[in-house]
């Protein structure tokens, strides 16, 4: 089912976008929030990158191996869309949305090399261990695609498979109970951030929301981990872009890998820590017990950058809503503990010059905003808006 | 009204009625959204408060997104399709609508109203029925447009809660009035969960918009001080 998208709305948020504004009070380069929250199975967790929710399970089984490669284990990722997360989406058959971002998953998981396959052999040619992602979209609400290899990355991470001894002919899988099961062995963690572009690539915008999906003119996805390495790039839709606007795109990458990773490694260690304490965890924990959620709305931001009587402020201001809910939630817009290696500037070889071809922080600052006609904050603005969009369920 | 909400009137499917109803009046009852008769019983199909009205009117009151359709109220659609004489209308029920091009005001076989795919038509419900198509129409009996038929493009339309469109249409409720006296607007609210919005700017819009949707958990006495606070000035004006 194809939805009709309003010339009106179609009007207003070209012309929002083209004044640097968006629906949500966000900036062109901020991130919603984003939100990990684990459950007591292993493997399991749920996130929400602000209204958009994807659960993960991973889970693995003893399969034969393929002909091609008998020494390596197997890794499949599902994303399943149901009629849950949107009316649009139908049962049954896959849409080629649908097809579309398993492909992406798949290219930015698998064909990255994240997962370590050969790690996952017990006898060559004879059995190894098949894992499965399997995703399903709770809710949608743009951007699904970050928000599945999110939730794909941090689940393949939390996930324990059973240990196995092999002696001799005799291959052994000891039971949870038997013996502590393994981590999988992972070597980076690709995160994929969405671009949406309008008006022919005029106008960029990092993580569209649903509305602004609906009218964009294309998108770009950069997969990326936090050691700058790119894993996958993929543009649709019907724009031209130019060099600059790519380059731009994969520093703009960075920093949101950076952050997101950060985001995942505490919610690990939380999580591993509540495990080791023996203290409650899981879906029911991390949920406000005896309230009524159903008045709750999500917190925003609404800059406002008009002067009404003549009282010219330009500050930020919060909305009514966020005294209702008062559930306990910090709200550290400054002090988030996610720290960004000055951006711009490699992460290996600490000290040297990138050889990326990328303008360092103290060129940044003068000439850079001039490469497109897209509203250019620099980087230090990025850093600050996408730290306080950034933040973590604990 | 009913009076404060106790425990008592929360209900939820398949709770069957008759008796609190009884308790209550034992005058001819009228069922409203929510209630249905089944077998001489009276059985709640949705879960929520159950609130009744001086005139024996009970109903079932909840948070809901998705709109079905009721005779006689206004709804604000997305024109799809135009089909021979009818444009299909997504009003963000389970079927579409129709809306005949010879229901708006001056439309005659010759002169067609200028109605576009993806324009947004103001019109209220003929038929509602369920598992039938909805039919709009855009003019009252007399055939006057009376406010309804196409919104402009120029505004913007954003999808709320039925609950929130209800209360904002109610007159108890100064949300509107408030806006209004802080900046100029235009505003038209449908039934559906569908608001259409015309200011002066982009930043106006976005501020009202927001300013609307955060009404929804705003207690009465404080939506004057939200609204004051979105648009960043003082109290009084």
């Amino acid at each position: 089912m194809k939805v009709i998208v309003s010339a009106a709305e179609k009007q207003f948020i070209n012309s929002a976008i083209a004044s640097g504004k968006r629906l949500d009070g966000r900036d062109t380069y901020d991130y919603r929030k984003v939100r990990i929250t684990y459950g007591t199975e292993r493997g399991c967790c749920e996130v929400q990158v602000g209204e958009t929710r994807v659960l993960a399970q991973t889970s693995c089984e003893v399969v034969k191996p393929s002909g091609a490669r008998p020494s390596e284990g197997m890794l499949h990722i599902n994303l399943e869309l149901s009629p849950m997360a949107s009316p649009t989406f139908e049962p049954g058959r896959m849409s080629s949305f649908g097809v579309e971002l398993n492909r992406l998953l798949e290219r930015s998981v698998r064909e990255s090399k994240a997962v370590d396959t050969e790690s996952l052999c017990i006898v060559v040619g004879v059995k190894v261990w098949q894992v499965r992602v399997d995703l399903h979209a709770l809710n949608f609400d743009g951007n699904l695609l970050d928000c599945s290899s999110i939730a794909a990355i941090a689940s393949l991470h939390h996930f324990r498979r059973p240990e196995v001894t092999v002696s001799g002919e005799q291959v052994t899988i000891h039971s949870l109970e038997d013996r502590e099961p393994v981590a999988l062995s992972i070597h980076h963690m690709p995160i994929c951030v969405t671009f949406a572009f309008f008006q022919e690539g005029k106008y960029l915008l990092v993580d569209p929301s649903d509305r602004e999906e609906s009218v964009m003119d294309g998108t770009m996805v950069v997969c990326m981990n936090i050691h700058r390495e790119l894993c996958t790039v993929q543009m649709t839709g019907s724009m031209l872009l130019l060099k600059d606007q790519l380059s731009r795109c994969c520093q703009i990458a960075i920093v949101k890998v950076s952050e997101i990773t950060e985001v995942i490694k505490s919610a690990l260690a939380n999580d591993a820590q509540a495990r080791k304490e023996g203290r409650k965890h899981g879906f029911a924990e991390s949920k406000v017990s005896s309230r009524i959620t159903t008045g709750h709305m999500e917190e925003q931001t609404i800059p406002i950058k008009k002067e009404v009587d003549g009282s010219g402020s330009e500050d930020e201001m919060e909305d009514e809503e966020e005294e209702e809910e008062a559930n306990g939630e910090e709200k550290n817009q400054n002090g988030s503990d996610v720290k960004i290696d000055s951006p711009g500037v490699g992460t290996i070889g600490e000290g040297l010059r990138n050889t990326w071809g990328v303008p360092t922080e103290d060129s940044d600052d003068n000439g850079q905003d001039t490469i497109m006609e897209e509203k250019a904050t620099t980087e230090a603005d990025d850093k600050r808006g996408g730290n306080k969009s950034c933040q973590k369920n604990l | 009204m009913a009076a404060s909400m106790t425990n008592a009137d929360v209900v939820l499917p398949g709770d069957v009625l008759t008796d609190r109803l009884k308790e209550i009046t034992n005058k001819k009852v009228r069922l409203g959204p929510g209630l249905r008769w089944q077998s001489k019983d009276v059985v709640a199909c949705k879960c929520g408060v159950l609130k009744s009205r001086e005139d024996h009117a009970f109903w079932i009151d909840n948070h809901q997104r998705r709109y079905i359709p009721a005779k006689g109220e206004s709804i604000i659609g997305v024109v799809s399709l135009k089909a021979g004489d009818i444009f299909r209308v997504n009003i963000g029920s389970n079927l579409p609508a129709a809306l005949p091009y010879l229901s708006f005001e001056g439309a005659t076989k010759r002169n067609r109203p200028n109605v576009q795919i993806g324009d947004l038509v103001y019109a209220k419900l003929l038929v509602a029925n369920r598992d039938m198509e909805p039919e709009l129409v855009c003019i009252d009996g007399s055939g006057q447009s009376n406010g309804l038929g196409v919104l402009s493009r120029e505004g913007f339309m954003f999808k709320c809660s039925l609950h929130l469109c209800r209360k904002i249409l109610s007159p108890d409720c100064s949300l509107l009035r408030v806006l209004g006296k802080k900046i100029p607007l235009e505003v038209t609210v449908g039934m559906n969960g569908r608001i259409w919005l015309r200011c002066r700017s982009v930043n106006d819009t976005i501020c009202a918009m927001n300013a609307i949707l955060a009404a929804e958990y705003t207690p009465e006495q404080n939506l004057k001080s939200m609204v004051y606070k979105i648009f960043g000035g003082v109290a009084a004006v």
